[in-house]
C-alpha cells in the first residue's frame, strides 16, 4: 500500500526500521549489535505505548483517515475470497463509491454492502473518494431486498466521507435515497451488522448502517458532521478542525458511551494498517459471533429489537415543570 | 449543515417583526414589492404581487392549517439537554436558552393532535426560527412520540418541515433522530396509516434525509429550498455555477422528487381532501397485505388454476409424478411421496408444500430465519 506516515506515527516507524537494519546485521558474535537492538525495541515498545495509548480525537481522526488504512475491498479480499460483486441500481447507474455483492464466511451466505474508497488518485477519481451518488444507495437498497428474499445476514461496511453533494446527486433525490434506506433497513426481515472501519461520514455513512449490531473499529469515527465542516460553520474557520473533533466526541469510544454503538472491535497496536491481515481476523470473529446470535432470533423478536435500539436513542429531559437551564461546563 | 448563517440572518430580521411589524407596510423580501400589512396577513403571508412565501412559525401554521382550538399539543414535557457539553465560540447550553427566550418555544417543533375539516390527525410543525429548524435529540423524540400516536389510533400523520438539518451540538446523537424516526415510519407504513410530509423553506440536510422525504405524499410550498446538501456546499464542491432555479420546489418538482407544489392559501384545502380521500379508503375492507401463501393456494406451477383445467401430461425430462388412483384430477395435486399434500392444492414445488409451514408465511423466509414477520392487518 502506498501512502505516507503521520506525524505522531514517523519516529515510531523510523525507528522501526532502524530496527529492522540492525536486525539484518545481528548475529551472536556481534554481541554489541544485538544489545543495541535489545535496547531499541525496548525503546520502541514505550514510544509506541505513550504514542497510541492517549491518541487525541483529532489523531484518531487522521488513523480513521490514514493513507494506509484497509478499505472494504482489503478486507474482502481475506475474510471474502469468493466475493460475488453485483452491479447497478437498475434505475439509474452503477455506483463504484458503493460495492454489494455475494460472500460466505464460514459457510453463512451473507450478502455483503460497503463503501470503497480509492487507494491512489486514479482509483479515488473512480470511486468519487468512497462519496456515494442516489445510485449507490439505491443499489444498496436493491442488495438489501435480495438479502430479504433470499433470507440472508447482510453486512455492511461503512467508510465514507459523507454523501456527494452534487447537482447530479442532487438532481436524483440524494435525501430521498438515503432516507428510503433508513426505513427499509427498519424492517428489513434478516439480521443487519453494520461496521464502521474508517469514517462513518453522517447521512452518507448511515444509509447503510440501520444494524441490529453497530459495530466501529477502535480508530475510525462516525460523526453527524466533519470537523472541517463543523470548525467552518461554526468557528468560521475550517483550521479549527481539531477542536471540533473534539467538541464533536466522533470516535469509536465515545459512541460506545453515548449508547450509539454497540461495541468496538480493537485494532492492532498503531492500527489497522499495522496489520491488516490480523485486523480482517478480527472483523471476521466479530461478523460471525454476531450472525449466529441474530439467526437465532425469530424475524419479529429481530424486528423488534432493532426499532427498540433506535428508538432508545437520544439524550432529552422530560420535565413536567418549566424548563431547567442546561447544565454546562462552567 | 449551514442553517447557522441562516438563523442568524433570522435573528437580525426576526420572524416576530415580519408577522408583526410596528408600521402599517411590510417590504416583499422578494420583489421588494411595498405591501399593505393586513392584506399580507390575510394572505397568509405570501406577497400578493410575488407569491413569495414569508417565513412564519409553527403556531401560525397550526392556526393556518388545523380546525380552529383543535390542536392539543403533545409532548412538550420533552426538551434539549446538553448531551456532549458542547463548546465552540458559544456553549451549546447558552444557545438553547436563548433560543427559548427568543422564540417562546422549548423546541424547534411542535407535535400534538388536531383536525382538519373534521378529520383528526397527528401533526408535527418545525420552526426554523428555534436553533434553525434543527433535528436533535428532543425534536426527534417529540416526533417518535407522534407517529407512536399516529400507530395507536391510526389518524394520518403530517409533518410539516423547515430545518437546516441535524443539529451539530448533540453530534451523532442528532445523526440518530434521522434513524429513529424513519424506523418508526418504517412501521407506520407496515400499518398502512398515511403520512403526508410537507417541505417550506428551507428543508435540508438531516431532515431532507430522514422523515421529510419519504411521505406517502410529499407537497412542498412554492419556491422553497429543498436539498441534501447546502448550495454553498455544493458549489464549493463541484467549483462551479448552480443551475437556475436548482434545489427550489419547482426543479424538485421536475425532476420528480415530490407529488405537488402548494401555495399557502391552498395548504389546509389540499390536507382535506387528502384526509378525506384517506378516511374513505379506510372504509373499504381491508385485506392483510404481503401475505402471499393465501394467493399460492390457488396457484400451481404446473397446471394453472386449479378448479378448472384438468391435469397436463408431464412435460418431456420432468420427473414423473406418481399419481393416486383415487386423486380427483384438477382438485387434489399428488405431494412429492406420492400422497396428496396436506393442503390438499400445492404443487409438488409450491412454497407451502411443507407440512408444518403455514401457508401464511411470505416468500421472504428461510428455514433458519422464517419470515414470520407481522404485517398488522386493518380492522
Ligand atoms: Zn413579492
Amino acid at each position: 500500500m502506498n501512502g505516507t506516515w503521520l506525524d505522531f506515527e514517523k519516529p515510531i516507524v523510523d525507528l522501526e526500521r532502524r530496527i529492522e537494519d540492525l536486525r539484518g546485521m545481528a548475529t551472536p558474535e556481534r554481541a554489541e549489535i544485538v544489545e543495541e537492538l535489545k535496547r531499541l525495541e525496548r525503546r520502541a515498545e514505550r514510544l509506541r505505548r505513550d504514542v497510541y495509548s492517549k491518541l487525541t480525537r483529532w489523531q484518531r481522526v487522521k488513523l480513521a483517515r490514514h493513507p494506509r488504512r484497509p478499505y472494504t475491498l482489503d478486507y474482502l479480499r481475506v475474510i471474502a475470497p469468493g466475493f460475488l460483486e453485483l452491479h447497478g441500481d437498475r434505475r439509474f447507474g452503477d455506483d463504484p463509491a458503493i460495492i454489494s455483492g455475494l460472500t460466505q464466511i464460514e459457510e453463512i451466505p451473507i450478502v455483503l454492502i460497503g463503501h470503497q474508497k480509492g487507494r491512489d488518485t486514479k482509483e479515488n477519481i473512480h470511486r468519487n473518494f468512497g462519496m456515494a451518488h442516489p445510485e449507490g444507495y439505491r443499489k444498496a437498497l436493491r442488495l438489501m431486498q435480495l438479502a430479504a428474499k433470499l433470507g440472508c445476514p447482510l453486512v455492511t461496511f461503512v467508510d465514507t466521507p459523507g454523501a456527494y453533494p452534487g447537482v447530479g446527486a442532487e438532481e436524483r433525490g440524494q435525501s430521498e435515497a438515503i432516507a428510503r434506506n433508513l426505513v427499509e433497513m427498519a424492517h428489513l426481515p434478516v439480521p443487519i451488522i453494520a461496521i464502521v472501519i474508517g469514517e462513518g461520514g453522517s447521512g452518507g455513512a448511515l444509509a447503510i448502517a440501520v444494524g441490529d449490531v453497530v459495530l466501529m473499529l477502535e480508530n475510525s469515527i462516525y460523526s453527524v458532521i466533519t470537523p472541517e465542516g463543523c470548525a467552518a460553520i461554526l468557528w468560521k474557520d475550517a483550521t479549527k478542525a481539531e477542536q471540533a473533533a473534539e467538541a464533536l466526541k466522533l470516535t469509536a469510544h465515545d459512541l460506545l458511551e453515548l449508547n450509539v454503538i454497540d461495541e468496538v472491535i480493537p485494532e492492532p497496536l498503531g492500527g489497522a494498517h499495522r496489520d491488516p491481515e490480523e485486523m480482517a481476523g478480527r472483523i471476521q470473529s466479530a461478523i460471525v459471533r454476531h450472525v449466529r446470535g441474530l439467526l437465532a432470533l425469530p424475524a419479529q423478536e429481530l424486528l423488534d429489537r432493532r426499532l427498540e435500539k433506535f428508538l432508545k436513542m437520544g439524550v432529552y429531559l422530560e420535565e413536567t415543570g418549566p424548563i431547567p437551564a442546561p447544565a454546562g461546563e462552567g | 449543515m449551514s442553517w447557522l448563517k441562516k438563523s442568524k440572518e433570522g435573528l437580525r430580521t426576526p420572524q416576530r417583526k415580519r408577522e408583526l411589524p410596528d408600521g402599517l407596510w411590510t417590504k416583499c423580501e422578494d420583489c421588494g414589492e411595498i405591501l399593505y400589512q393586513k392584506e399580507l396577513e390575510r394572505n397568509l403571508w405570501t406577497c400578493t404581487k410575488c407569491s413569495y412565501h414569508f417565513r412564519i412559525s409553527a403556531r401560525t401554521y397550526l392556526k393556518i392549517l388545523l380546525d380552529e382550538e383543535s390542536f392539543v399539543e403533545r409532548f412538550s414535557e420533552i426538551v434539549s439537554t446538553d448531551p456532549l457539553k458542547f463548546r465552540d465560540t458559544k456553549r451549546y447550553a447558552d444557545r438553547l436558552r436563548k433560543a427559548r427566550e427568543e422564540t417562546g418555544l422549548s423546541e424547534a417543533i411542535l407535535v400534538g393532535e388536531g383536525a382538519i375539516e373534521g378529520r383528526p390527525l397527528v401533526i408535527g410543525v418545525m420552526d426554523f426560527s428555534f436553533l434553525g429548524g434543527s433535528l436533535a435529540s428532543a425534536a426527534g423524540e417529540r416526533i417518535a412520540r407522534g407517529i407512536l400516536l399516529a400507530l395507536e389510533t391510526r389518524h394520518p400523520l403530517v409533518l410539516l418541515s423547515s430545518s437546516g438539518g441535524a443539529r451539530m451540538f448533540e453530534g451523532i446523537l442528532s445523526l440518530m433522530q434521522m434513524a429513529k424516526t424513519n424506523a418508526l415510519l418504517a412501521r407506520l407504513s407496515d400499518a398502512g396509516v398515511p403520512y403526508i410530509s410537507i417541505m417550506t423553506h428551507p428543508t435540508t440536510g438531516g431532515v431532507t434525509a430522514s422523515f421529510a422525504s419519504v411521505g406517502d405524499v410529499i407537497l412542498a410550498e412554492p419556491r422553497a429550498l429543498i436539498g441534501f446538501a447546502g448550495p454553498r456546499v455544493i458549489k464549493q464542491t463541484i467549483n462551479q455555477e448552480l443551475p437556475e432555479g436548482f434545489q427550489r420546489s419547482e426543479f424538485l418538482l421536475a425532476k420528480g422528487m415530490i407529488d405537488r407544489i402548494v401555495h399557502r392559501n391552498e395548504l389546509r384545502r389540499t390536507l382535506a381532501s387528502l384526509l378525506h380521500f384517506f378516511a374513505a379508503a379506510a372504509l373499504l375492507p381491508q385485506k392483510p397485505r404481503r401475505r402471499a401463501g393465501e394467493t399460492l393456494a390457488r396457484f400451481r406451477a404446473v397446471g394453472g388454476p386449479i378448479a378448472s383445467t384438468p391435469p397436463p401430461a408431464p412435460a418431456p425430462g420432468a420427473p414423473l409424478q406418481p399419481v393416486q388412483a383415487d386423486s380427483t384430477p384438477g382438485v387434489t395435486a399428488p405431494g412429492v411421496n406420492g400422497a396428496p399434500s396436506p393442503q390438499g392444492t400445492q404443487g409438488p414445488q409450491g412454497p407451502a408444500e411443507a407440512p408444518d409451514e403455514a401457508p401464511g408465511t411470505t416468500p421472504g423466509g428461510s428455514a433458519a430465519f422464517p419470515a414470520d414477520r407481522e404485517i398488522p392487518i386493518r380492522e
